[in-house]
C-alpha cells in the first residue's frame, strides 16, 4: 500500500527505516468551541526529526493528536506521504503512526512480550507466534530482550517507556510521534530513552518529538517548531531557534528554560 | 426461667431442625444455588452488555441502558418479580411448562443485569483513559480496545462488588416463592416456613437461616481477602535496586541497539 516500511539491513544487523513524509496544512483543532491549534502548517521531510517545544498549553500535544486523529481536526488537513489523512479510515492511519506517550501507557496485565505483541495479531493480522516473533526482536532492539516476560509494574520507567518504544516501533510505522516521552521518568533514565530515540532518527525514521529537553532538540533536531498559545511562532534549524531567536516569547520561553 | 424455654422451644427446637434438615439440603439449598448461579450467569451477561452500552458514545445505545438500570434497579424486588412471573405466565407456560421457576430467574436475571451493569460500567471507567488511547494509537478499533484491554481490566478491578452481588442474589431468591413453587422446586426458605408450618415453631426456618450464612458469610470473608490482596497488588516486596545499575546495563548493551557513542 505504502513505499515507507522499515526494513532489515542484514549486513550490519541494524535495522533502518524509511520514514513518510508529513504535512500539515493550516491545521485548526478544538476541544468544543475553544480553539486550541490556530492554521498550523508544518513539513516534516521523510527521515528527519522535528521538535517541538513551548510552554504547556501551547498545543503541543493536541498537534500530535491531530496528526494520528486521536482527536478530530476542525480544519485544515494532514498529509502522510503526500495523502490527506482525513481520507484514510483513522485506524488504519493510526496503524501506520506509532505513538509514544508522557506516561507510558503499557498494558498493566500484559507481560513487555505481550504489550508489543498484542497489536501486531489483533491489529496486523498476524499469527500469535509469529506476532511474539516479531515482538520478542522488537524488544531486543530496544535492549530489553531479557526483560520479555516481565510485567510493566517491574519494570522501570525507562524501561517501560522502551517497552512503548518497542510496541510502537513492531507496527512498522511511517511516522512517530512523541509526547513528552521522557517527562514522567527518573532523571537518570531520561538519557537512554532520549538516546534510542535519536537512534530512531539516524535511522531514517521520520519522527515528531514534543519535548521539553532542550539539549535533545538541540543536538537530534533537523527542525525546531516554537509554539505558544495554538500558534507556530517561529521554526527553523536548531542553531537559528537556539542561538539567534527572534520572536519576544521564544526568547522569554529560552530564559525561563535553560 | 419461662421464657427462655419458651425461646429455645420457638428458634430452638432441635428435634424439628433435624427433621428437616435433609429437605433443605436436598431441596431447599440445591435450589437456592441453582436459583442464584442461574440469574447471576445471565444476570452478568446482561450487565456486560447494558455495561458496554451504557458508555458507548452513542446515545441511542446509552439511553436505552439507562432507562433499564433506572427501571429494574428502582423497582422493589418483589414487584418486579410478581410482574414478570404472573405477567408472563402464559408465554412461559407455552416454552417451559406450567412451573413459574424459570420466570423467577428471569426476573432475578433481570434485577442482578442492572445491578451488574452498574458494577461494570463503574470498573470499565475507572480503567485509565490512556489504555483506550494506547490501543487506538496502535490502529486497533474502539470494539477490538474495549475487548482486548479496557473491560478485562474493568471486570478485574470490580471481581469483589460482583461476590456481593451474588450474595445479594443468594439473598433475593428466596423471593421467588411468591410466584408457587411445586414442592421439589422449593428454595431455602419455602422449605424452612412449610416445616415450620408443621412444627409449629420457628425452629426450621432459623435452619433455613443458617444455611443463608453458610453461603454467604465465607463469600463476605473471601471478598475482603481478594479486594485486599487486588488493593495492594501481588507484588512482593523487592529490594530497592539503583537507578544508576540500569544505566550500566544500557551503557553495557550494543550501541547500535541504543544508538549512543556514535
Amino acid at each position: 500500500m505504502s513505499a515507507s516500511t522499515s526494513t532489515n539491513n542484514t549486513t550490519t544487523g541494524v535495522q533502518t527505516f524509511h520514514g513518510s513524509s508529513l504535512e500539515l496544512r493550516s491545521l485548526t483543532m478544538a476541544y468544543g468551541d475553544i480553539e486550541v491549534l490556530r492554521n498550523v502548517s508544518l513539513n516534516v521531510a521523510p527521515g528527519t526529526t522535528t521538535c517541538i517545544i513551548g510552554p504547556s498549553g501551547s498545543g503541543k500535544s493536541t498537534l500530535l493528536r491531530g496528526v494520528n486523529r486521536l482527536h478530530e481536526p476542525k480544519s485544515g488537513d494532514v498529509l502522510l506521504a503526500g495523502e490527506s489523512t482525513l481520507k484514510v479510515k483513522p485506524d488504519i492511519l493510526r496503524s501506520r503512526i506509532g505513538m509514544v506517550f508522557q506516561h507510558f501507557n503499557l498494558f498493566p496485565d500484559h507481560t513487555a512480550l505481550e504489550n508489543v505483541a498484542l497489536a501486531l495479531w489483533s491489529v496486523k493480522g498476524m499469527s500469535k507466534a509469529a506476532a511474539r516473533e516479531r515482538a520478542r526482536r522488537s524488544l531486543a532492539e530496544v535492549g530489553l530482550a531479557e526483560r520479555a516476560d516481565h510485567s510493566p509494574r517491574d519494570l522501570s520507567g525507562g524501561q517501560q517507556q522502551r517497552v512503548a518504544i518497542a510496541r510502537a516501533l513492531a507496527m512498522e510505522p511511517e511516522v512517530m510521534l512523541f509526547d513528552e516521552a521522557t517527562s514522567a521518568l527518573d532523571p537518570e533514565l531520561v538519557k537512554g530513552v532520549l538516546n534510542l530515540m535519536a537512534g530512531l532518527g539516524r535511522r531514517g525514521m521520520t519522527m515528531l518529538v514534543v519535548t521539553h529537553e532542550m539539549g535533545f532538540a538541540r543536538k537530534v533536531a533537523d527542525q525546531v517548531v516554537f509554539m505558544d498559545e495554538g500558534e507556530v511562532v517561529e521554526s527553523g534549524t536548531p542553531a537559528e531557534l537556539f542561538d539567534n531567536p527572534r520572536s519576544k516569547r521564544l526568547q522569554r520561553f529560552l530564559s525561563e528554560v535553560l | 426461667m419461662d421464657w427462655l424455654s419458651t425461646i429455645t422451644r420457638t428458634f430452638f427446637d432441635f428435634g424439628a431442625m433435624a427433621e428437616v434438615l435433609p429437605q433443605l439440603i436436598a431441596v431447599g439449598l440445591l435450589n437456592t444455588l441453582i436459583i442464584s448461579v442461574s440469574a447471576t450467569i445471565i444476570g452478568v451477561a446482561l450487565g456486560m452488555v447494558v455495561a458496554v452500552m451504557g458508555i458507548s458514545p452513542s446515545a441511542w445505545l446509552r439511553v436505552p441502558a439507562r432507562i433499564y438500570t433506572d427501571l429494574f434497579r428502582g423497582l422493589p424486588a418483589i414487584l418486579t418479580i410478581l410482574l414478570i412471573g404472573q405477567g408472563f405466565a402464559r408465554l412461559s407456560q407455552s416454552i417451559f411448562g406450567p412451573s413459574p421457576y424459570p420466570l423467577g430467574i428471569i426476573a432475578l436475571s433481570l434485577i442482578a443485569s442492572a445491578y451488574i451493569g452498574e458494577i461494570f460500567r463503574a470498573g470499565i471507567q475507572s480503567v485509565d483513559k490512556g489504555q483506550g488511547e494506547a490501543c487506538r494509537a496502535l490502529g486497533m478499533s474502539y470494539a477490538k480496545s474495549m475487548r482486548l484491554v479496557v473491560v478485562p481490566q474493568g471486570v478485574r478491578r470490580v471481581l469483589p462488588a460482583l461476590v456481593n452481588q451474588f450474595i445479594a442474589i443468594v439473598k433475593d431468591s428466596s423471593l421467588v416463592y411468591f410466584l408457587g413453587l411445586l414442592v421439589g422446586e422449593r428454595e431455602l426458605f419455602r422449605v424452612g416456613q412449610d416445616a415450620a408450618v408443621l412444627s409449629g415453631n420457628l425452629s426450621p426456618l432459623v435452619m433455613a437461616g443458617v444455611f443463608y450464612l453458610i453461603i454467604t458469610v465465607p463469600l463476605t470473608h473471601l471478598v475482603n481477602y481478594f479486594d485486599s490482596r487486588f488493593r495492594t497488588g501481588r507484588r512482593r516486596p523487592s529490594a530497592p535496586s539503583s537507578g544508576l545499575k540500569e544505566v550500566t546495563e544500557l551503557d553495557a548493551a550494543s550501541p547500535l541497539i541504543t544508538g549512543s557513542n556514535t
